[in-house]
């Protein structure tokens, strides 16, 4: 099986928010949720990069580390999956995750937290692959028809990757190899305590 | 002569054309090989290294998503999944083990002169409805409080994890609404008793003798020993501290951020487990530690030999204060 990252060639990265859109309209994502976004660090200065971001996958993930309830999965891909009718929507795994993650809609009274929301790498949920039940909860489950996420497929640039990471790491140090430059995968040391060598 | 001035107007535009060109074209067969764009681009582990958290801008509404990395919060689950549970049961288990050895050692704190069978009035009706008030409300803050913290490991195994999370959530709305109350309860308490739980000569020699609780008399007390002062001040310090920290929780992002959010989670969970060991000591002396010490929050009458004992000071000032009338009444017959 493989273990499915996450990389953002910041140097390709043009911050169109195509990855953004496709996400949300794939998923049918609710207004004030957003699985996936992009930064821009240094934004009008010289040396500026955009980053897509959102749930990297984490190896020995935090979110799953705290959660209250134990409701996080990490599926045979390696992808971080968690169930929403465990989840009691307490905020821990926002507090854990680097990378922001978590999203919550907001429900009832107060700042009170709804089931929480995230990035699947476009891998559903605990439910039966690509029943409608996973979709309403989780959105559509590409990796079950044999697909990658749909942002990194859509990415105008080619900026996004998703897959296997020895494969992404493999594409992204050819990369650097050619063009003689490369800012390196962003969030990986945190998110899988190891970088790549270029 | 109009001639001479002609060809050298045309040599000195050769060489100026020549100066320039010459000068223009190293910089020109430079430029493609001098661009690096990474040689002046944000690099991921230097400003970690800086600021330990990657802000940037972005265009959604949403604007703590504009955080792209905070790795921080690895220390939040360091404290919550490890240094949380030691430190909650090291208090809680220790509090309970000390109890039990305490009582097992020294028993009961009999009235040593029997009850008389006459009672006064210690704790009146406002007094005591917010005490339990209070009471009933912190009992189910702490188990759901503990729920959240200890669940997982003690619970979660042996109730499944459908049952378990329904329960967790429940327990989370519970903790949610209820904390009103609580704070309402310790907001009124601080008022009504406040100034009979200040600090007095009388408790330091309380101390100094124990209580009484290791053998020799319990030194005189007003309505408040000087334990029970102790107590009070735990509960307001920690009601205080935890309240606060629960609404900076309780309303996320409301001029908090994360890390705020985080240091806020470690306070309150601290002082929780430590609040709720505290308060272990305080549920045996009103129970099962001290004879006749719970009617006092029961009915609100207390037996007048166990007020002797305990709380001579107080009452004297009862029998003063209640005078010639209420003196006579509780004169035996003759």
């Amino acid at each position: 099986m493989a273990r499915m990252k996450f990389l953002c060639d910041a140097d390709r990265c043009i911050e169109c928010n195509a990855c953004v859109t496709a996400c949300k309209n794939e998923h049918e994502v609710p207004w004030g949720i957003n699985r996936r976004r992009v930064v821009t660090i240094n934004d009008g200065k010289p040396g500026e990069r955009s980053i897509s971001m959102a749930c990297m996958h984490c190896t020995d993930a935090p979110c799953a580390a705290v959660c209250p309830v134990n409701c996080f999965y990490t599926t045979a891909d390696a992808v971080v999956l968690h169930s929403k009718d465990l989840c009691i929507g307490c905020g821990y795994c926002f507090y854990a995750c680097p990378f922001g993650a978590p999203q919550y809609p907001k429900v009832g009274n107060f700042g009170s937290r709804g089931k929480m929301d995230k990035c699947t790498f476009c891998a559903g949920g605990p439910e039966a692959d690509n029943s409608k039940e996973e979709y309403e909860k989780y959105g559509a489950n590409r990796l079950a028809e044999g697909k990658l996420p749909l942002c990194a497929e859509m990415c105008s640039t080619k900026s996004l990757l998703a897959g296997d990471g020895d494969v992404i790491a493999q594409i992204y140090k050819e990369r650097v190899a050619k063009r003689g430059y490369g800012s390196g995968a962003w969030g990986w040391q945190t998110a899988y305590r190891e970088n790549i060598a270029t | 002569m109009a001639k001479i001035f002609a060809h050298m107007r045309l040599i000195a535009g050769a060489l100026a054309l020549a100066f320039v060109v010459a000068t223009a074209w190293p910089a020109a067969a430079q430029q493609p090989s001098m661009v690096n764009p990474t040689a002046d681009a944000v690099k991921e582990q230097q400003l970690l290294d800086q600021l330990h958290i990657i802000k940037g801008l972005g265009t959604i509404p949403d604007t703590k998503s504009y955080v792209l990395e905070h790795p921080a919060g690895r220390e939040w689950r360091e404290y919550r999944t490890v240094t949380l549970l030691w430190i909650g049961g090291i208090a809680i288990l220790g509090i309970l083990a000390l109890l039990t050895i305490f009582y097992l050692w020294k028993g009961k704190m009999r009235i040593k002169a029997g009850r008389s069978g006459r009672t006064i009035l210690r704790f009146n009706v406002l007094e005591r409805f917010v005490h339990w008030l209070t009471a009933v409300t912190f009992v189910i803050l702490g188990i759901t409080g503990l729920n959240i913290t200890f669940g997982r490991s003690l619970l979660l195994p042996w109730m499944g994890p459908q049952a378990f999370s329904e329960w967790s959530e429940w327990g989370k709305f519970a903790h949610n609404y209820i904390s009103f109350a609580f704070t309402a309860g310790v907001v009124l308490m601080f008022f009504m008793w406040v100034a009979r739980n200040l600090p007095t000569r009388a408790d330091v020699e309380w101390f100094k003798a124990g209580g009484g609780m290791f053998g020799g008399e319990e030194p005189p007390a007003h309505k408040f020993n000087g334990g029970e002062k102790l107590i009070f001040w735990l509960s307001m310090l920690g009601g205080v501290a935890v309240a606060v920290t629960g609404y900076v929780l309780l309303f996320p992002f409301y001029g908090t951020n994360i890390t705020t959010m985080e240091l806020a989670q470690v306070v309150h969970s601290t002082v929780a487990v430590l609040y709720v060991a505290a308060m272990f000591v305080h549920i045996y002396m009103g129970t099962i530690g001290v004879e006749g010490a719970f009617e006092a929050m029961g009915d609100g009458n207390v037996d007048v030999n166990w007020a002797k004992e305990r709380h001579l000071l107080w009452y004297e000032e009862k029998m003063q204060e209640t005078g010639a009338s209420a003196g006579q009444a509780m004169r035996p017959a003759e």
